[in-house]
């Protein structure tokens, strides 16, 4: 455990002597989110059908920004190859990493999320809604963007492939996490679409650990 | 102890050596040689179990070391071509979270007397980024004092060190063998260390 605290506690000193990398991620999560309610209008009604999609997007494109550098810089450094090497197993220092990815990029959406969602006139309901499904679904995106990043690894023009693989894999997260808060605005239950999120969080924290370990052994060989 | 039967190396459609086979005993090093584009860093990562041989076996104590892994990665240290510190990090900071990594506590105390044998005195707190090439070196060496380990895999060591730190080194690498260690290493210096079977690709 003391292993998995010891990489959890490096990527975090060192975004905390980068900040500009983690910001350029938040900063297009609000500019772009913000840009909605100027462009469409002051049209609350629409506005507030519009928000989920909207913010949920943002926070999809906002978690593939910082996806690339994950294991890219390790792997420059070496620091990958230690990991590797490491008595400790490969996984655990790989869900240490991913661990840190979302506390990094996913946990700051999850918390300026009800900041954005008053612009789109979303009442404190929805916005608790919007809240539980970002804090569920963001880390099915670190989880599953981390296999992507894996996959990619030493790849040349790797993050437009990148996108390409991981994007499609973000939908049904998309769908639920939007769903949930249309089906709160609708008056329908939340149940369903927020249990459907937790079994994705379920089934990727079972394999997305695995599955990124098997790629960084590949992309190492 | 290390055996080698029979490994071959292909990096891609080229075939870099086949049907190498040797011995590694503890208090034994071996030093190996070739040309340039030989196969000698392809080798040394086989061995650390970084890459797969295409035929062959690298065993540890009589087993694959695939099949011991964890246990193999805990006596071994394998020191390659890059820095493998975080340059935003300071060396201190380094060595303690590599260490911690590895599952072992190094306090501040321990850490700073690594960094000092391997000459990093007074730059303990700087950013790696600021230090020199073979600085950055050192940094990575400190591993090789605090770690402990019986089995060391170095390519290039004395690569961008000054001739303190190869002599240095060089006394390092004396030591670990004559005290039951097992080196294996790359190298276009001479070591001035009797016993050393040299292996060539």
């Amino acid at each position: 455990m003391s292993a998995v605290w010891a990489v959890i506690r490096r990527d975090l000193m060192l975004v905390m002597r980068r900040k500009a990398e983690v910001l350029t991620g938040l900063f297009f999560f609000v500019v772009v989110s913000s840009l909605f309610p100027l462009g469409v209008g002051a049209d609350m009604k629409l506005l507030s059908k519009i928000a989920p999609g909207v913010l949920w997007v943002g926070a999809l494109l906002a978690t593939m920004l910082g996806l690339q550098r994950m294991f890219a810089q390790d792997q420059a450094d070496g620091t990958l190859e230690q990991m590797a090497l490491s008595p400790s197993p490969l996984w655990m220092l790989v869900t240490a990493k991913i661990v840190a990815h979302w506390l990094v990029s996913g946990l700051p959406l999850v918390l300026l999320s009800p900041l954005l969602g008053v612009q789109f006139g979303l009442e404190p309901g929805a916005l608790g809604v919007l809240m539980l499904g970002l804090l569920i679904g963001t880390p099915v995106l670190s989880l599953i963007g981390a296999i992507g990043a894996a996959l990619t690894l030493g790849v040349r023009g790797g993050g437009v492939l990148l996108s390409l693989l991981v994007l499609p894999l973000f939908i049904p997260v998309l769908i639920f996490g939007s769903g949930a808060v249309v089906a709160y605005q609708s008056g329908l239950g939340i149940q369903g679409h927020v249990s459907l999120l937790g079994a994705l969080l379920v089934v990727a924290l079972a394999t997305a650990p695995l599955a990124t370990t098997v790629s960084i052994r590949v992309a190492l060989e | 102890m290390l055996s080698l039967k029979q490994v071959s190396c292909m990096r891609g459609d080229r075939t870099l050596f086949t049907g190498l086979s040797f011995d590694l005993q503890p208090g034994q090093w071996a030093h190996l040689k070739g040309a340039n584009g030989s196969g000698k860093t392809s080798l040394l990562r086989m061995v650390a179990g970084l890459a797969r041989p295409v035929e062959g076996d690298i065993l540890w104590h009589g087993q694959p070391i695939r099949n011991v892994r964890e246990t193999y990665h805990a006596e071994m240290v394998y020191l390659g071509h890059h820095e493998g510190v975080k340059e935003d990090l300071n060396a201190r900071e380094n060595l303690q979270l590599g260490m911690a990594q590895d599952g072992y506590t190094l306090s501040d105390i321990e850490a700073l007397r690594a960094l000092q044998a391997v000459g990093l005195q007074g730059r303990e707190e700087l950013p790696v980024r600021v230090l020199s090439a073979g600085q950055k070196r050192r940094a990575l060496m400190s591993r090789l004092v605090a770690q402990r380990r019986s089995f060391w895999i170095l390519d290039e060591p004395f690569n961008a060190l000054d001739v303190k730190g190869v002599e240095w080194l060089t006394q390092r690498i004396v030591d670990h063998v004559q005290t039951g260690g097992m080196v294996l290493l790359t190298s276009h210096q001479t070591i001035p260390l009797e016993g050393g079977q040299v292996v060539q690709l």
